[in-house]
């Protein structure tokens, strides 16, 4: 069914910018990307956005709809009342280049800080001997699309710049338990985590796991289990007794 | 030139951060090369994120029989002959080691309960033969590939279009293009240029293709000078979502039907049985039982009608569309729901569960799936040495969707990924190579032509009044989507290529509101110039062959011609007048020991 929709997208750039208003025809089977490309096609031809899969795969076009960061392409009209208008914001936690369009470098950046993967000494040359059930749980892991959303909604840099030099996130505390859990990788993870890239910092509020389109249990599965791995290790007096020397990173 | 460009130097430069590009990234640094890699959107976000069932290679993990031979011939019967034999049987060979590599380099694949990379069955393929990470195995390589390319430092230059390639003389001397940010201009000194840009798809209107696929890599390599090859031949894969209407022509991976999976038209017959052709009568099950049995004994049956190629099967669907035996809307069933277990299903085919319970609210462990064919991929592409990626242009290389001649008229479900790894480490090992033999005589890029590239991109800004670049681009679509789509005709193709030259002409008027920061309509205002070139290079070659074969359906010549067209490729070049002219080619022969693998058994 089709009926015109009223949204409000923050347009601006680095400067400053304001809600503007926009109505257009949409039908009730599309996406909030849907209604946001027909403004581009019909309004405002130069209106940024990123896109790209339009499935929910490759976690391009994130934003916050009504306040609530979200994938743009898994927002469905039929979710929202007709007669109200959907705001639509760039995410907060990075600085605008333009519209809806904002500077994620931060979290290339923190991908960058991600000593890679690197094999043991048991099995130093791939095909490797894995089993299934030791590969699940960083393939839950492997499932994150970079959306970043994780990133936006994170309270710990939301509002708080200074501690972006510090933290490198949901997103790559997920990276550091995925090479942690992996069964053939050398290096020790917990310890980086926690020392150097500001797992501390997380105060497992959750939020990072509400967000995620991939419903990827961050919190539970990656952080925590961290946290408490790190805590074992560091203060576990007969653990640290026959803790085997391994490699630093 | 009024202002100075910012200038970056290296000894290649790599245009797309998909499989392809990303791999001849790492493939020349590791050649010593120093390489960039220029990409359109963010790193991790290039079409091969799409990818779903798997790396087609034979390991021999699951079926001890399978090996490159057997490889090489699915590939090249899919293909329906018209494959250059010597890409199919490199990519057959050197696959398995390749996906190795990823796992080397961190990638997680499932594994067998032997603990060995899992390998599963794809429409074409004789054994269980895809490397796979549930559904999204191509997420998983960009993954992998974009993290050793991050760890290795290589230069990656994100959300910036080239829009020209420079030549010094006959030779590559490096590119030119935009920052989307800022929108100002960028040259790349470089004299090897690999393109890895992907595909056409966006110039159709039902398409699993993302806004980058708008042919690039195709049109720049015509404007270069190179030839591209096959380019009539277009794959629509036969499972797209048709509903809602959002999500018409997002892909539903083969893997539903490599794990079970069956069509059924509005009756709820299995209508893929009817749709047997004779070419694959003697591999292809002829009836239920025992298409049914085949999932556990591939040695005593024969495989379902519902594995058989793409194009047979997209084919199929739109003739029982057509014939009014199709879904509610407009598409036919895809049923594993009545088939294998809930359980089963969410573990093999979470991302399909995930996106049809999210936009289409069905489930799809207790409903069957709407789907229809949707334009998917182009087996056309710029013709290429074999081994080395390099075409016509000393200097330029293409790897990838937009090189040709590996998967003929037709690729088989999982051939992608393959070719993506293996070409793209030998595009970016050759082009490094070359590289090193110029030391003192590099080609040098010329102010003039930096000055043609600049005034050619903002002419969009200094046109007022003139047509929307949106509108034109919807245009396009529906001609290419009505008149260059799964079936075609003389007629048809006719009109086409009358309609694509009066769109050209009027994109010459385009105009675009704002300023050149970060700006999607005058993106694709130069976007839509490869798509008009690449469009009417698909449909004059589809004019000039007279037979159907593959991915190019004629309802006026049906029938497969294997004695003249089974012998020639079609090339695609730039005229002097600016228009494509096709000419034929003799296809290359396979040596005896290859041909004779192609027999039926």
């Amino acid at each position: 069914m089709t009926y015109d929709l009223k949204l409000r997208i923050w347009r601006g750039d680095a400067k400053g910018g304001a809600l503007e208003d926009f109505t257009v025809p949409v039908d009730d089977g599309e996406v909030v990307l849907d209604a946001v490309h027909h403004v581009q096609a019909m309004r405002a031809g130069d209106l940024s956005v990123r896109w790209n899969c339009k499935a929910g795969k490759c976690g391009s076009c994130s934003a916050e709809i009504n306040g609530r960061p979200r994938l743009m392409c898994m927002s469905r009209l039929s979710d929202f009342p007709q007669d109200e208008p959907i705001t639509i914001t760039p995410m907060r936690t990075f600085p605008v280049i333009k519209d809806l369009v904002t500077d994620v470098s931060f979290n290339y950046v923190k991908a960058a800080q991600v000593p890679p993967f690197t094999a043991t000494a048991e099995q130093p040359k791939a095909p490797f001997r894995m089993a299934q059930v030791d590969v699940e749980r960083s393939q839950e892991f492997r499932k994150c699309i970079e959306c970043f959303l994780c990133q936006d909604t994170c309270h710990v840099v939301r509002d708080h710049e200074e501690n972006k030099q510090a933290f490198a996130g949901p997103r790559f505390f997920l990276r550091y338990a995925e090479l942690d859990m992996h069964p053939n990788d050398a290096l020790d993870r917990k310890k980086l985590a926690q020392e150097e890239r500001g797992l501390g910092l997380c105060n497992i509020t959750k939020c990072c796991t509400e967000v995620c389109p991939e419903h990827i249990k961050i919190t539970d599965n990656a952080i925590i289990p961290m946290k408490e791995r790190v805590v074992d290790v560091k203060y576990d007096p007969i653990r640290f007794l026959r803790r085997k020397p391994k490699a630093t990173v | 030139m009024a202002t100075e460009v910012e200038t970056h130097a290296y000894d290649v430069i790599v245009i797309g951060a998909g499989g392809a590009g990303l791999r001849a990234a790492i493939a020349a640094h590791d050649a010593g090369a120093k390489t960039a890699v220029i990409c359109k959107s963010l790193l991790g976000k290039a079409h091969t994120v799409m990818a779903e069932g798997g790396i087609a290679a034979a390991m021999g993990n699951l079926w001890p029989e399978d090996n490159w031979q057997v490889h090489f011939r699915d590939t090249m019967r899919g293909g329906k002959l018209l494959n250059h034999w010597r890409m199919a049987e490199l990519h057959a060979k050197e696959a398995p080691e390749r996906v190795w590599e990823l796992e080397q380099w961190g990638a997680l694949f499932d594994r067998t309960p032997e603990g060995l990379i899992s390998q599963r069955d794809f429409g074409g393929h004789r054994y269980a033969r895809l490397a796979h990470v549930g559904d999204r195995t191509g997420l998983e390589m960009i993954r992998t590939l974009q993290q050793r390319a991050v760890a290795l430092g290589i230069d990656v230059f994100m959300e910036c279009t080239v829009t020209a390639l420079l030549k010094d003389g006959d030779r590559m001397a490096g590119a030119f293009g935009y920052w989307r940010e800022s929108g100002r201009f960028v040259c790349f000194e470089a004299p090897a240029v690999v393109l890895a840009t992907g595909g056409i798809g966006k110039s159709w209107k039902v398409t699993s293709n993302s806004w980058e696929y708008t042919g690039d890599g195709h049109a720049l390599a015509m404007k270069a000078g190179a030839g591209l090859v096959n380019m009539e031949f277009v794959q629509f894969h036969p499972t797209g979502m048709v509903w809602p209407p959002s999500v018409r022509g997002i892909l539903v991976t083969e893997s539903v039907r490599g794990d079970g999976g069956v069509l059924k038209n509005s009756d709820g017959e299995r209508f893929m049985f009817n749709y047997i052709p004779e070419f694959f009568k003697a591999e292809t099950a002829d009836t239920v039982e025992e298409a049914d049995r085949w999932y556990d004994d591939k040695k005593n049956n024969r495989r379902p009608p519902e594995l058989l190629p793409r194009d047979e099967v997209a084919r199929a669907i739109n003739s029982e569309i057509k014939a009014g035996r199709g879904s509610p809307h407009g598409g036919v069933f895809l049923d594993i729901a009545s088939r294998r277990s809930a359980e089963y299903i969410q573990k093999r085919l979470p991302s399909m569960y995930h996106q049809f319970k999210e936009l289409a609210q069905v489930d799809i462990t207790k409903d069957a799936m709407e789907i229809g064919p949707t334009c998917h991929y182009v087996m056309g592409g710029v013709e290429v040495d074999p081994d080395s990626g390099e075409s016509k242009v000393t200097g330029l290389y293409a790897a990838g969707e937009v090189a040709g001649g590996m998967h003929g008229a037709n690729r088989l479900g999982g051939n992608s990924l393959g070719d993506l790894l293996v070409f793209g480490k030998r595009a970016g090992e050759y082009a490094a190579n070359y590289a090193a033999t110029l030391s003192g005589s590099r080609p040098a890029v010329s102010t003039d032509d930096l000055e043609t590239a600049a005034t050619e991109a903002l002419a969009p800004f200094s046109t007022e009044g003139g047509e929307n670049p949106y509108t034109v681009h919807q245009e396009l679509q529906t001609v290419m989507q009505n008149l260059v789509g799964i079936i075609r005709n003389e007629e048809e193709l006719n009109t086409a290529i009358k309609e694509i030259d009066s769109l050209r002409r009027r994109i010459d008027h385009l105009s675009v509101e704002g300023h050149r920061q970060y700006n999607p309509g005058w993106n694709l205002a130069i976007d839509l110039k490869n798509m008009l070139l690449v469009s009417e290079a698909v449909a004059k070659a589809a004019l000039e062959r007279k037979e159907s074969r593959g991915g190019h359906t004629r309802d006026d010549y049906p029938m497969t011609d294997y004695g003249y067209w089974g012998k020639r490729n079609l090339i695609c070049e730039l005229a002097e007048n600016g228009e494509v002219r096709t000419r034929e080619q003799a296809l290359p022969e396979p040596p005896p020991e290859l041909a004779e693998l192609l027999e039926e058994h």
